[in-house]
């Protein structure tokens, strides 16, 4: 019993990571068609900006600026390069896609050059300790992720319901030549998808390199990819559905790997990959994943 | 003699270019002959995936997996443990296998679409490392099998048995392998070229550029998805079994996402929906980090491997150049190295000789560019397949 609450607890806590990653999948997907690989490096972004400035600054200051610095610099990679990318080409959204893979491998170059074979510590406040919650003990680390991942969950959720923006979002993702013609500014609405998105990938990072992850090292981008299923579960234009989508990669990966024991016919460390196989299970019953919209195709 | 002529025409670069081709193992030390072994793997790797991708406009990340899927296939079919087959046959069955596993996953391949896919096929990549690292009998586990040589008729594409010295020059398993992957490298040019301009070839571009009119035109929406699924993977298996034979040894970490994401920025750099286009892109991602390795020392801004410190390694120096390629070239020239020549073609061939005998180097004048442009643009949205 206290092995099933540890991993219960264990995939809330991933899944609220993860969704903070998956959210900013969808807003930019909804704001411009385009799939961001450049995650990875956005949230390698974060964490290194935290490890580097939080002997100066404090970790709430070096969070802060990591949060802001990060927004910044996709915002203007999504003004200067991938607005610049495809034109009217009815494609654009796809050549935008692959855009990006080019600029996660420039970025991600130069952090991993710059981050070398090191673990950095990211002076986090809760460290290691531990709260024991009845029959359980949890990381404070944890219990961190999830109340600020519902914090800024909730936030990304309001603005989506009460802004300005949030009404354009909503309106280009429904019809993006209908609302430009509303007068939605479609290019501002999507650099600040982008700003947003990579806000939410740099305190994404904070929680994903804290205890009982050794810190942060140069692959720590690669569990951005882990997201992808979430986005794509949900069906990429649903923020509610990423958020399912995110609970459910997050407990099937921590009931693998805290049931691993039992299910070693799949291997050692298949608690990394079963997100994958859960995503192909879903879209063979449901090609367009579990909330998307269905949509009338015109010619 | 007249008669001649046409065929002359068509057939003159191509047995130019294969001459040249057949001549250079003569010339060449072993060192580039790798990099022209792993090119011509990682071109028939990319113009499978520019079938897919390009042509059928659906974004894979799932190639490494299907190159694994023949470079592990090969290697157990032909080896111990494994069946021990001959190798020829275990050729021919290992690209049968990899089309086998892009059948197997059809019923997704065939229903979802775009971007979707690409996510989807990430999950083939991680779960195919999974099963590399954990089943030890047939895979080695994580440090992989030596792959058995090629044996065609008593032939070994091997360093000896026979031993083979050709006009004074000694045939090694490089000048041997480099025959074998030209051999395999004409087979994927001519099919996927006969391919991409038949039949299927058309309903695949109709496909791309709108899924409901190309199904109103009469096109099986789903089976022509998963039939260009299928073959992409089959053409991913050869380029995995050529590659495990230049390796000679095969580990599961080399067929990782990162693979993936090369072939598809090959087919991208050189220019979607095209087999030429898919081949020069496939020799500049294959040759620059090999290049830039060797003559590190000789490079500013870059230093040689293993000086450590913070300076630029020649591995991140290509990757570098290689991601800024991406960007840049799709910034600029969004149909890629392929759509880049053959509008430079067009325009030498427009070019009127107005003045003086051909050869003195017109200047291209504001106005005449213009020109040649619009009319460059009108003969691209005609012609889809290269």
């Amino acid at each position: 019993m206290t092995g099933f609450l540890d991993s219960l607890f264990n995939g809330l806590a991933l899944g609220s990571v993860y969704a903070l990653i998956a959210l900013g999948f969808v807003t930019i997907f909804k704001a411009s068609g385009v799939l961001s690989f450049t995650h990875g490096s956005l949230l390698l972004l974060g964490g290194y900006l935290v490890a580097v400035l939080h002997d100066d600054l404090g970790f709430a200051g070096a969070l802060a600026v990591a949060v802001l610095v990060t927004a910044a610099v996709a915002g203007v990679l999504d003004r200067l390069v991938l607005q610049r990318v495809g034109g009217s080409d009815p494609h654009a959204a796809h050549i935008q896609t692959i855009v990006t893979i080019g600029i996660d491998i420039v970025l991600v170059t130069d952090l991993a050059r710059r981050i070398g074979g090191d673990l950095l510590p990211l002076g986090d406040p809760w460290g290691d300790a531990v709260t024991d919650l009845g029959p359980v003990t949890v990381a404070d680390s944890r219990v961190a992720a999830i109340l600020v991942s519902a914090v800024a969950i909730g936030g990304a959720f309001a603005l989506f319901r009460f802004t300005p923006w949030g009404l354009s979002l909503r309106a280009a993702a429904e019809d993006r030549e209908a609302a430009a013609l509303m007068g939605v500014r479609l290019t501002r609405v999507r650099t600040v998808a982008w700003c947003l998105a990579g806000g939410l990938a740099a305190l994404a990072a904070v929680f994903l390199v804290a205890f009982p992850a050794p810190g942060l090292e140069r692959t720590t981008g690669q569990i951005a990819l882990k997201a992808f299923p979430a986005a794509i579960l949900g069906g990429m234009t649903s923020p509610v559905g990423a958020l399912v989508g995110s609970m459910l990669i997050g407990l099937t990966e921590a009931f693998v790997a805290g049931y691993q024991s039992d299910l070693h016919v799949l291997g050692e460390g298949f608690g990394d990959v079963a997100p994958y196989a859960v995503m192909v299970l879903v879209l063979l019953v449901r090609p367009a994943g579990l909330f998307a919209a269905k949509g009338a195709a015109r010619v | 003699m007249s008669d001649l002529r046409p065929l002359l025409r068509t057939c003159g670069p191509y047995l130019l270019t294969a001459l040249l081709l057949c001549a250079l193992p003569f010339y060449l030390d072993a060192f580039w002959l790798r990099i022209g072994l792993f090119s011509m793997a990682a071109a028939i790797g990319a113009v499978g995936l520019g079938l897919l991708s390009g042509t059928a406009g659906q974004l894979s990340l799932g190639h490494a997996f299907f190159l694994a899927v023949g470079a592990y296939g090969y290697v157990w079919l032909a080896g111990e443990p494994g069946p021990g087959l001959p190798p020829a046959l275990a050729v021919v069955l290992a690209v049968l296998l990899a089309g086998a596993a892009g059948g197997l996953f059809s019923p997704v391949a065939g229903r979802v679409k775009g971007v979707y896919l690409g996510v989807a096929t990430l999950a083939l990549v991680f779960l195919g490392h999974h099963v590399l690292l954990t089943a030890d009998s047939v895979t080695g586990g994580f440090n992989g099998r030596s792959v058995p040589p090629l044996e065609l008729g008593g032939f070994t594409f091997a360093e000896s048995d026979p031993e083979l010295t050709v006009l004074g020059v000694p045939f090694g398993g490089e000048e041997r392998l480099w025959y074998l992957g030209l051999a395999l490298f004409a087979l994927t040019w001519f099919t996927a070229r006969g391919l991409l301009r038949g039949r299927p070839g058309r309903a695949l571009v109709a496909l791309r550029d709108s899924e409901t009119a190309a199904s109103v035109m009469g096109v099986h929406v789903a089976r022509y998805r998963s039939a260009a699924f299928v073959l992409s993977s089959m053409y991913a298996g050869l380029a995995g079994v050529l590659l495990a034979l230049s390796f000679r040894r095969v580990v599961p970490d080399y067929f990782s996402l990162a693979l993936s994401v090369d072939y598809l920025a090959m087919i991208v750099i050189g220019g979607l929906g095209s087999v030429a286009g898919a081949t020069a892109g496939a020799v500049f991602v294959t040759a620059l980090p090999l290049l830039m390795t060797r003559y590190a020392d000789q490079l500013p801004l870059v230093a040689a491997p293993g000086s450590g410190g913070g300076s630029i390694g020649p591995t991140e120096a290509s990757r570098y150049l290689y991601g800024a390629a991406i960007v840049v070239i799709l910034l600029y020239a969004p149909d890629g190295l392929h759509g880049l020549a053959r509008r430079t073609r067009a325009r030498l061939r427009r070019r009127p000789p107005v003045t003086g005998p051909p050869g003195t180097g017109p200047s291209p004048g504001p106005a005449g560019a213009t020109t040649t442009d619009t009319s460059d643009t009108t003969a691209r949205a005609k012609e889809h397949t290269p």
